[in-house]
């Protein structure tokens, strides 16, 4: 094989080799690129968050491990944090509960009003977020209710449920109706079929949308600033406070979640590896 | 009998608790904001006191009075929206066909900068791209940009930014229908002499375009709307229609032209949903 290939090799010019290698690769090299505009500012708010800055996290000043060592040393930075993953938890646990019985309902039955409903599923993903959050602050003012940790909880259930709608649809359509099917053969009724067939085939995707509707709700800035009021998230706190500089802590915060985030979803592939194995 | 009733009413029981839900939280705000758009002060209120005088022609003021940023907004959204499609299917493509034992991997990198915070990311590019920064300098020195050309504070920071902060919403929708197509309907393809751009374009492409469409909505419509990016990395002559409403909304409390905006905005991106979807023909999207 590799003699052969030797063989071949020279007859062709180094020039037109190169080129067929570019050629051939051109996409691949394409992604690299992708992947490095992706990751500049990663990398970038990594590394900073390295830095010895003092109060502006502007220009480099030299290495510390201070910022990793004490992450809640910058004022309000940590309760910002505490508030965030407290309303993310609480927006999940809701929006995936509430989308998943939709998701049911309109993925397994054929029903009336099935097309209304997947547009009213589909309207509030067609909306722009200054929108959503704009109308759900003048609904909490006419009945008075202050904007605050609770409005910001509702409004993320809002926003997510349709994402968890539609990622946890997916997962209904991909399956394969005769693994059902096989199940009541075998006796099942229906709801040991749908508590140990059906419920754990679609659990990953259930699974990948409350990591989902977690991660919008934890990103979230447009739609909170105008229903959280005085209560601070972790992105209303970076942006309040991008005029002044922002600490380092927040890099800190900001990095440890890309690393947590990406153990989580490596870790799960690996639950599933072992799973599809042991079966 | 009372079983075959509940095997009807089940899916209906399924959605009431989230359709309450959305109709509570989602519909009755969007309709108490069309009653909003069309009020006008209270004579000797307060700031931010309004009361309901049917006044349509606040949709007429406010839009007169904002064209531009309307304008910059959807020119905005749209470049932004063409250059993520031009960046992202290449990558889509690869993770999907070329990247072998790679692909889950790569897939979780592309929502992996999700997790650092959007805005951190902006800010990022702001300070990468800014004085400080080591772009700029370097540019200047190579004579790429003149010496008093600056990066940030411009249209093209603004749009760069867009794109770089929806570039997974377009990448993912791309992957999954690219992932779809039968590796075999390209081979058969090029078994029929078509050379690789006639398969891409006759072949891949059209098969994808569930996925071109999906990624191109979910790109646009949160561009058009956006005002992050245009506060952040633009400046006074960037401002979007995002950023009108932001401040009329908290800065000004003027609620009736806020909401005429919003409105005129949520109905100008129906309008162009709508027809693009007719005209691209996909209904696998909802």
């Amino acid at each position: 094989m590799n003699k052969q290939k030797d063989a071949t090799i020279p007859t062709i010019p180094a020039k037109a080799r190169l080129s067929r290698w570019f050629g051939r690769n051109l996409i691949r090299i394409y992604a690299v690129f992708g992947f490095t505009y992706l990751f500049i500012p990663v990398l970038y708010t990594f590394a900073f968050s390295f830095n010895d800055s003092g109060k502006s996290n502007l220009i480099w000043k030299g290495f510390t491990l201070d910022n990793w060592k004490n992450p809640c040393g910058a004022p309000e930075v940590c309760a910002a944090l505490g508030n965030s993953i407290k309303i993310g938890l609480l927006a999940t646990v809701f929006s995936t509960i509430l989308g998943t019985m939709i998701a049911f309902a309109i993925g397994r039955y054929a029903f009336k009003g099935r097309s209304s409903s997947n547009l009213l599923i589909f309207l509030p993903m067609a909306t722009p977020e200054i929108v959503l959050g704009a109308s759900l602050l003048s609904l909490f003012l006419v009945f008075h209710i202050n904007p605050g940790f609770w409005p910001t909880v509702i409004a993320h259930v809002m926003f997510c449920i349709s994402f968890v709608v539609v990622t946890v649809k997916a997962r209904i359509a991909s399956l394969d109706p005769r693994l059902e099917q096989a199940a009541m053969d075998l006796y099942a009724n229906e709801l040991e079929t749908f508590r140990r067939v059906t419920l754990p085939l679609v659990a990953p995707g259930i699974a990948g949308a409350a990591l989902l509707a977690f991660s919008l709700s934890f990103d979230d800035f447009i739609i909170t600033n105008f229903n959280s009021g005085t209560l601070k998230t972790f992105p209303e706190f970076v942006y309040t406070s991008a005029a002044r500089g922002i600490p380092a802590q927040a890099n800190v915060i900001g990095s440890a979640m890309f690393i947590l985030a990406l153990l989580i979803v490596i870790a799960g592939q690996f639950v599933g590896r072992r799973v599809k194995v042991s079966k | 009998m009372s079983n075959v009733l509940t095997k009807v009413k089940l899916p209906y029981l399924l959605l009431l608790p989230g359709f309450l839900f959305l109709f509570t939280f989602f519909i009755l705000p969007i309709v108490n904001l069309a009653q909003t758009s069309t009020q006008t002060p209270i004579a000797g209120g307060d700031t931010g006191q309004y009361e309901q005088t049917l006044q349509f022609s606040n949709y007429i003021t406010a839009f007169t009075e904002n064209k531009e940023q309307f304008a910059r907004s959807f020119v905005f959204a749209l470049c932004a929206t063409i250059l993520a499609l031009a960046i992202a299917y290449p990558l889509a493509y690869a993770i999907a066909f070329k990247a072998g034992k790679l692909k889950n991997f790569l897939l979780v990198l592309v929502v992996a900068p999700f997790f650092v915070s959007f805005l951190l990311r902006t800010i990022a590019w702001k300070q990468i791209l800014g004085e400080e920064g080591f772009v700029v300098p370097t540019l200047r020195n190579i004579g790429i940009i003149g010496q008093s050309t600056t990066l940030t504070s411009t249209s093209f920071a603004v749009v760069m930014g867009m794109t770089y902060n929806f570039l997974p919403f377009m990448t993912l929708p791309l992957y999954a229908s690219l992932e779809r197509i039968d590796p075999r309907t390209m081979e058969a393809s090029g078994d029929l002499y078509a050379n690789g751009i006639t398969t891409f374009r006759k072949v891949t492409l059209p098969l994808s375009m569930p996925g071109v469409v999906a990624g191109t909505l979910l790109t646009f419509i949160p561009a058009a709307g956006d005002y992050v990016n245009a506060a952040i990395l633009g400046s006074p002559n960037t401002k979007m229609i995002g950023n009108v409403i932001e401040s009329r909304y908290f800065k000004i409390v003027d609620y009736p032209t806020a909401a005429a905006l919003s409105f005129t905005l949520m109905a100008a991106i129906l309008i162009l949903v709508t027809l693009y979807i007719r005209k691209a023909g996909t209904e696998e999207l909802v």
